[in-house]
């Protein structure tokens, strides 16, 4: 596979055309006759009590075909990770986003008029908002049924013996840092169509991340409707973002499915992007308190973090987050001696959700600001320090993690080359350098008791190919890798390779798009296919062309003998010969990859992934002392991927990683008070802008990985993962002071600034 | 109440009926059915709607389809010659990787079309500032910026 043709070039997407003539489908546009449009009524206040509801006004609207509440929901049906979420609320409120009403009518006009007509009684009640609040010994539980607000998931990891090494430790640094709750602003807001055949039988149009999964959630809820052993289809338009915000199935979906079985038509919910602010789960906020230790050269020799995580009033994958934080936690650098604790817990805010990194960008923050501390104090340029501990090939991390390829050291390397490090650290005056790296998962995640994907691969006569592919796009471009990695493989024009991944009807099981799995895990599957099926192809060829199979090969569409110039046919004869002869055969492939990963053991321990992607990033800031403006200067991505199949969209998942890291830094924050959102709109909820873009160089480190498609690695998530505190760093640097909350405003520089001075 | 308006779409005439109420971005995409050009917030923030009337690229979500009355528009779907060859910012972004999940890219283009057809040699600041008004999520803008140069440079 030394002279590739298709793998490695930059290909343009393949859904950017209809994209960019206004033709691509997502949900907003999406039709289906006879639809109704459903709108949910949300609760007025974080925590109270539903004293009366009455629709009665509401049901008797010109228009209105259906008004559902809790009583038209089984009553023991719930959703979530840990069953704790009825889809329609009754009783008791626990956030301003709970559902306690919903109408389905002819128009979204009729219907969001018919939720003013819904009358709702409240008694209001004192609620929980910060969840140190909710840990404590006698506060109110959320929910009465628990015992505590802290949640039931037994997040500790234990490796070595750090009360050990805090003994041998000659530098250590202790602190404490915190992340504010954001949210993925993808730009095409939540919805979904629902719609029932005469035999009850779902079809949902959806823009979810996990479409094998969501079917099991929806025939869950069908059984619990009372509708048994029926079928699930699900159908996804075209995804105007995800980033983890569709990793979940949630009320909204359920009230679709409830309002349409109601009515008999499909229902359609649109959110508003008031909705998308308050009624979707964003990244959570965490509070973390680490500690760091080295030998007197610099070796770290332990790292101990206790973390606090706000889940809000009910639990998604938010929840889970400390599983992935584990990964850099035990395993960002070599350290022998690492602990960790997480505690989720229960407030009246917003619901939590995973959110690009998975808890990762949450966790690094900590990190790598803390090494940045310890570095100081134990005398030590911060870029030889990481490169001191950097992570190697061949290295077994204390979580077991089995590292093969690791370009963590060319990345530091390529940072420090590129930004002239040497030159530009620990001048001060207003300008600083700052860096950071990551780890995460870059070869699957095995998070489920799969990890895998499947595709099927079918050619039609003239050598044209349909790729069925249980891996969703979301943006990212897995259509256009697949169809490299297939007309790779096959050695045919990428143009003649057609990739379906919409459709559970016809598509192959696939656990979802999230943790960087996706080039990974599907192009390893398609891989696979595309193995299968050209092995078809010489078979059939060499009965044409008299020639042992083992010699054929394919090229620009032509099979041809590798040791007889003469023996050569297009494919399309070949295959028409296989398929035009009395017990002939069209040619058909199939293959499910589900990656040799492990699930962690109860101690949190196993191989998660079969290799790991690495980056570092670094910045050159300038501070202006008087404003506490921090102004990037340059701003250098290095990454480990392994190989890049599509330099063009690998460029994109940098970029737009970095830049959504730069938000997360130095400007994103939802402005939750007593558990209502202030800023839930783009004026007062700001993400980057073209005029936020800093000069930035994305620089691709090639490692080969032995098990990916092509060498390939993940890379959807890493981006963002390192930009937070390679800007405090960088910040620290520049002017001496250290922001340990995100994000890093003005005003808190200018805050830590005059503190500073005051200290002299 | 409604009002019979005629204006020019996309190179053609238009006559139609608009109640006072109606968005334009409302008639283009629910009563006309050109749903090129999209909704992502509904309040002129995010420039997802954006299209060019009288050669100014505007938020159509906020715009009263009434006052449509004598204007020329171009939309998403206008740009698209008719024998199907596409304009060279669709070009651009295709080929430069402007476009990820593609939510952003009608009105994206569309502000980049307003700016190239008043400014044919933009600085990088000027394309920042055209654009700054649609909000992308997944690019990060780099590419964008690098598709309107090239398209810039391309005529």
């Amino acid at each position: 596979m030394n002279s590739l043709t298709t793998v490695g070039q930059k290909i343009p997407k393949r859904d950017a055309p209809p994209k960019a003539i206004g033709a691509a489908v997502y949900i907003q546009d999406m039709k289906v006759p006879g639809m109704l449009h459903g709108k949910i009524l949300y609760s007025k206040h974080p925590h109270a009590r539903i004293l009366k509801l009455d629709t009665s006004r509401a049901e008797k609207l010109a228009g209105v075909r259906a008004v559902i509440t809790a009583a038209d929901m089984p009553s023991t049906f719930r959703i979530g990770v840990m069953k704790d979420n009825p889809p329609l609320k009754t009783g008791k409120v626990l956030s301003i986003r709970d559902e306690i009403a919903a109408v389905a009518a002819t128009s979204p006009e009729i219907a969001e008029e018919a939720l003013s007509l819904i009358e709702v009684e409240y008694e209001v009640l004192p609620g929980i908002f910060d969840p140190i609040e909710a840990m404590k010994e006698g506060a109110m539980l959320l929910h009465e049924e628990t015992k505590s607000n802290v949640l039931k998931l037994p997040w500790k990891l234990v490796c070595g013996d750090v009360e050990a090494a805090k003994k041998e430790a000659v530098f250590i640094v202790e602190d404490t840092f915190s992340t504010p709750w954001v949210t993925h602003c993808c730009l095409g807001t939540s919805g979904c169509i629902a719609q029932f055949d005469t035999n009850n039988n779902l079809t949902m149009y959806s823009n979810t991340q996990i479409p094998s999964l969501a079917q099991n959630d929806y025939i869950e809820a069908l059984n619990a409707f009372g509708l048994k052993n029926k079928r699930v289809r699900i159908v996804q338009c075209v995804i105007g973002g995800g980033f983890g915000s569709k990793l979940d199935t949630y009320s909204y979906e359920y009230i679709a499915i409830r309002l349409s079985l109601k009515t008999r038509k499909p229902v359609k919910i649109i959110f508003s992007r008031e909705e998308e602010f308050f009624a979707t789960s964003p990244r959570q906020c965490t509070i973390t308190k680490i500690s760091h230790g080295c030998d007197r050269e610099g070796r770290l020799m332990f790292r101990e973090i206790e973390m606090v995580l706000d889940n809000g009033a009910y639990t998604s994958w938010g929840a889970t987050t400390p599983s992935v934080m584990m990964l850099p936690i035990s395993s960002l650098y070599k350290v022998p001696n690492v602990k960790y604790t997480a505690k989720c817990v229960y407030t009246n805010n917003t619901y939590s959700q995973a959110m690009r990194g998975y808890g990762n960008p949450q966790a690094t923050f900590a990190i790598e600001s803390s090494l940045d501390q310890l570095a100081e104090i134990a005398g030590i340029d911060p870029y030889e320090l990481r490169l001191k501990n950097a992570n190697e090939p061949g290295e077994v991390t204390p979580q077991r993690f089995k590292i093969t390829s690791c370009g963590m050291k060319e990345c530091i390397e390529e940072v420090v080359k590129r930004l002239n490090w040497k030159g530009k650290h620990g001048r001060g005056a207003g300008r600083g350098v700052g860096m950071a790296s990551l780890i995460h998962v870059g070869g699957g995640a095995r998070v489920y008791k799969s990890d895998g994907c499947g595709t099927i691969i079918k050619m039609d006569d003239f050598g044209k190919v349909d790729v069925f592919t249980g891996a969703s796009d979301i943006g990212q471009g897995s259509e256009t890798i697949i169809a490299q990695i297939v007309a790779e493989v096959l050695g045919i024009p990428i143009d003649d390779v057609n990739v379906i991944n919409n459709d559970t009807d016809i598509c192959p099981w696939d656990v979802g798009v999230h943790a960087s799995r996706t080039t990974f895990v599907a192009g390893n599957a398609a891989l696979g296919a595309a193995l299968k099926i050209k092995s078809q192809v010489l078979e059939a060829a060499a009965k044409l062309l008299e020639e042992d199979p083992a010699y054929l090969d394919i090229k620009n569409g032509i099979v041809f003998s590798t040791r007889n110039k003469e023996k050569s046919t297009p494919l399309g004869k070949a295959l028409r010969k296989a398929h035009y002869t009395l017990g002939g055969k069209m040619l058909m492939a199939e293959y499910f990859y589900d990656p040799k990963n492990e699930n962690f053991d109860k101690e949190f321990k196993g191989n998660l992934s079969v290799s790991y992607a690495y980056g570092t990033h670094g910045v050159e800031v300038e501070v202006d002392k008087e404003t506490g403006q921090v102004k990037i200067l340059d701003y250098v991505a290095a990454h480990d991927v392994g190989k890049a199949i599509n330099p063009l969209l690998l460029e994109g998942q940098i970029y737009g990683g970095g830049l959504q890291g730069v938000g997360y830094a130095l400007g994103e924050k939802m402005v939750y008070v007593n558990g209502e959102l202030k800023n839930g709109n783009f004026l007062d909820y700001k993400i980057p802008t073209a005029k936020d873009v800093p000069p930035m160089q994305a620089v691709i480190v090639e490692t080969d990985e032995k098990d990916g498609p092509f060498g390939a690695k993940g890379i959807g998530e890493p981006g963002l993962v390192p930009t937070a505190p390679a800007i405090a760093n960088a910040i620290y640097d520049a002017v001496g002071v250290r922001i340990k909350d995100l994000p890093i405003t003005p005003e808190k520089v200018l805050k830590a600034l005059k503190e500073k001075e005051k200290i002299g | 109440m409604k009002r019979e308006i005629g204006f020019t779409l996309n190179g053609e005439a238009v006559r139609l009926e608009v109640e006072d109420q109606w968005t334009l971005l409302y008639l283009l995409r629910e009563v006309l059915e050109m749903t090129g050009t999209k909704e992502g917030c509904g309040y002129g923030e995010c420039g997802a709607c954006t299209v060019i009337i009288d050669g100014k690229a505007i938020n159509s979500c906020l715009y009263p389809a009434m006052e449509a009355e004598g204007r020329a528009i171009t939309t998403i779907e206008g740009l698209v010659s008719k024998d199907g060859e596409l304009h060279p910012l669709q070009t651009a972004f295709i080929n430069e990787g402007a476009v990820q999940c593609g939510f952003c890219t009608p009105g994206m283009i569309m502000s980049a079309k307003a700016l190239l057809d008043a400014n044919d040699k933009p600085t990088e600041e000027e394309i920042k500032d055209a654009v700054a008004g649609n909000l992308c999520r997944c690019t990060g803008y780099v590419k964008i910026i690098d598709a309107i140069k090239s398209a810039a440079g391309g005529r």
